[in-house]
């Protein structure tokens, strides 16, 4: 399955020139640029691993760039996605979300069933990613 | 003129009775309204303005000696500007101004009592229409609002930067539960964010409303787990009583939706209530505009939409159904941004192109996601994004349920197009003029997107709008 979390993902992955257009365009705007990543992209799963801090004092999208090629090199397997933070009172928070790496394999989410009272379904969604350990669920 | 002869049994024009002071300066804490009027033939514009503050607040048809009881100088509203509408021959705008001390804190219902209550039918008036309203922060601050707000509704959905994408089940009446969750299951796989029930989806002999919301449920869930995305159907809990409608809205929560929704022909209190509810179940509550049209279409007569959508803020919804300007259903293109600023700006400035005539400090309310929905589709996306914005909610029920290679792909082609337009608009494309060309660039990597705009490409609805600005640019010497 393919992940369609984020705003681009229904596109074709993008390219290194369409993501740095994506990357000034938000530097124009004011928003601060971060990088996070995970191996359990369940879709409640809020608090991906941050790649450093939220990049408040970069304004060149090269070196934002940079830092993507670099989360790439150091998680290469799994997913990392670029962030665009507004801190305009009233905002503050997320104004753009887009994926930049995937892993190559994407084994989607199980949907178990609990069944309740009433014929009333409880439902859990789990990724079959995390069966294994972390770290270890996309070789 | 002096008390005695101010409060002398008899009838007194309003203007005399005190409803009219063209010296008046409105408090920062007044309420203020904008009434467009057209008096009857050889009624002065004056009196009848001062009939409208008057009859929305202490006066009746004579005079009574017990507003000697009362601070009544002050209780009394009063009409203190008059303007002649622009381009028309019987119209004036009348702008009144209301002491805060004269309505119960953060009910709609009292607010509307006094401002709609009785002067709609008074016959001194050929016709009568609310146009704007400016609420005191310290008046604001009475109200909870929206019970999540666009900023957190996208925190709990994780999606940002792109419109949201809905659609409503179709046919509308007479599908099963079964059926319809298919219909549902289809539209979110395919790539939507939300489905919707429509307005008149309630607990009919074909579908009763627990049957829907397991259905429709199952198909949430399915969905979910096939794209890991959060995803939510708009389940109207709409009924004939409150009871029915708690039960309902429980149900839901049991089930794990993130959204319920109500129609607004529910009243305003039902609404209050009901948002109070979703505040206190982190609820996304959605809010159909059913009825509206009635009373907000008719230029001369009855209540702008931009004050449905200030009273809808202050009462608290979280999504509204505020027009599409390109779609089937009434909306100038002006009108309709007017409605969205209201709904969605921290602070408003007037802006009379677009019918806003008061400041309005919303003291830090939260924001209502507007939604467009009604006769839109992929092939109109350019136009969507650039007169909407980002914040909004696009919904294309016939635009995905009839798309001819099924309804995933209908759904796919929507969040193809949207994604292309969005991402185009960020490089710095002029979207307005090459929209057309970027989504055809799209649908070579997507057919369900080429046929989407083989279907529905060329369609458009150019009917004139009945409701249209009084105020129209005039081009300055440079």
């Amino acid at each position: 399955m393919r992940l369609t979390q984020g705003t681009f993902s229904f596109l074709p992955d993008l390219t290194d020139d369409q993501i740095r257009a994506q990357v000034e365009y938000c530097l124009t705007q004011g928003w601060a640029l971060s990088i996070e990543y995970t191996d359990d992209p369940h879709p409640r799963n809020t608090y991906w691993e941050m790649f450093g801090q939220p990049m408040f004092d970069l304004h060149d999208a090269a070196g934002v760039m940079a830092e993507v090629a670099s989360a790439r090199a150091t998680f290469a397997g799994q997913y990392i996605k670029l962030n665009a933070f507004d801190s305009t009172r009233g905002v503050e928070s997320v104004r753009l979300s887009f994926i930049v790496n995937r892993p190559a394999r994407e084994p989607g989410f199980a949907l178990t069933r609990e069944e309740a009272a009433g014929r009333s379904i409880r439902y859990t969604i789990r990724s079959y990613a995390v069966e294994r350990p972390e770290g270890e669920r996309y070789p | 003129m002096d008390a005695k002869r101010r409060y002398t049994a008899g009838v007194l024009k309003y203007a005399e009775m005190g409803y009219w002071d063209a010296e008046y300066e409105p408090a920062d804490t007044d309420i203020l309204a904008l009434f467009r009027i057209t008096p009857q033939e050889g009624v002065d514009p004056e009196e009848a303005a001062a009939a409208v503050a008057g009859e929305s607040s202490t006066a009746t048809w004579t005079v009574v000696w017990t507003d000697r009881l009362t601070a009544a100088d002050t209780y009394r509203a009063k009409a203190y500007r008059l303007e002649p509408v622009p381009g028309s021959e019987d119209q004036y705008f009348a702008y009144i101004a209301y002491d805060l001390a004269l309505f119960e804190p953060g009910s709609i219902a009292n607010l509307t009592a006094s401002i709609i209550g009785n002067v709609f039918g008074f016959k001194p008036l050929k016709a009568l229409r609310l146009e704007d309203m400016r609420f005191p922060a310290a008046y604001v601050k009475t109200f909870d609002g929206p019970p999540t707000g666009i900023v957190v509704e996208r925190e709990r959905l994780d999606k940002f930067g792109r419109p949201l994408l809905g659609a409503t089940t179709k046919p509308k009446l007479g599908l099963s539960g079964r059926n319809y969750g298919r219909v549902v299951y289809e539209a979110l796989k395919g790539g939507l964010d939300f489905t919707k029930d429509d307005e008149n989806i309630n607990s009919q002999p074909f579908m009763h409303w627990r049957d829907r919301f397991l259905f429709c449920m199952e198909a949430v869930n399915r969905a979910s787990a096939a794209s890991g995305e959060v995803k939510g159907h708009y389940l109207n809990v709409t009924a004939a009583t409150m009871e029915d409608m708690y039960e309902r809205a429980e149900f839901a929560k049991e089930l794990g939706s993130v959204v319920v929704m109500i129609d607004l022909v529910i009243g305003y209190t039902a609404i209050q209530s009901i948002s109070k509810w979703a505040r206190r179940n982190d609820m996304i509550l959605h809010l159909h505009r059913a009825g509206h049209g009635t009373y907000t279409r008719q230029k001369a007569h009855g209540i702008s939409f931009r004050v449905i959508s200030k009273w809808m803020r202050l009462a608290g919804v979280d999504h509204i159904h505020a027009g599409t300007v390109v779609g089937k259903l009434e909306g100038d293109p002006d009108m309709v941004q007017g409605y969205y600023d209201v709904l969605r700006e921290p602070r408003n400035e007037v802006d009379l192109q677009r019918g806003v005539h008061f400041e309005q400090d919303w003291a830090g309310l939260r924001k209502v996601m507007p939604v467009a929905s009604g006769g839109i589709h992929a092939g109109q996306m350019h136009q969507l994004l650039t007169y909407l914005g980002e914040d909004t909610v696009l919904q294309f029920g016939g635009g995905t349920i009839g798309h001819p290679m099924g309804i995933q792909a209908g759904a796919t082609a929507n969040r193809v197009a949207l994604e292309a337009m969005v991402l185009a608009r960020n490089e710095g494309r002029d979207i307005w003029n090459e929209g057309p060309e970027i989504l055809a660039q799209a649908a070579r990597d997507c057919r369900p997107l080429k046929a989407a705009l083989d279907t529905w490409g060329e369609i458009t609805f150019d009917y004139t709008s009945t409701d249209t600005p009084d105020f129209v640019p005039t081009a300055t010497p440079a």
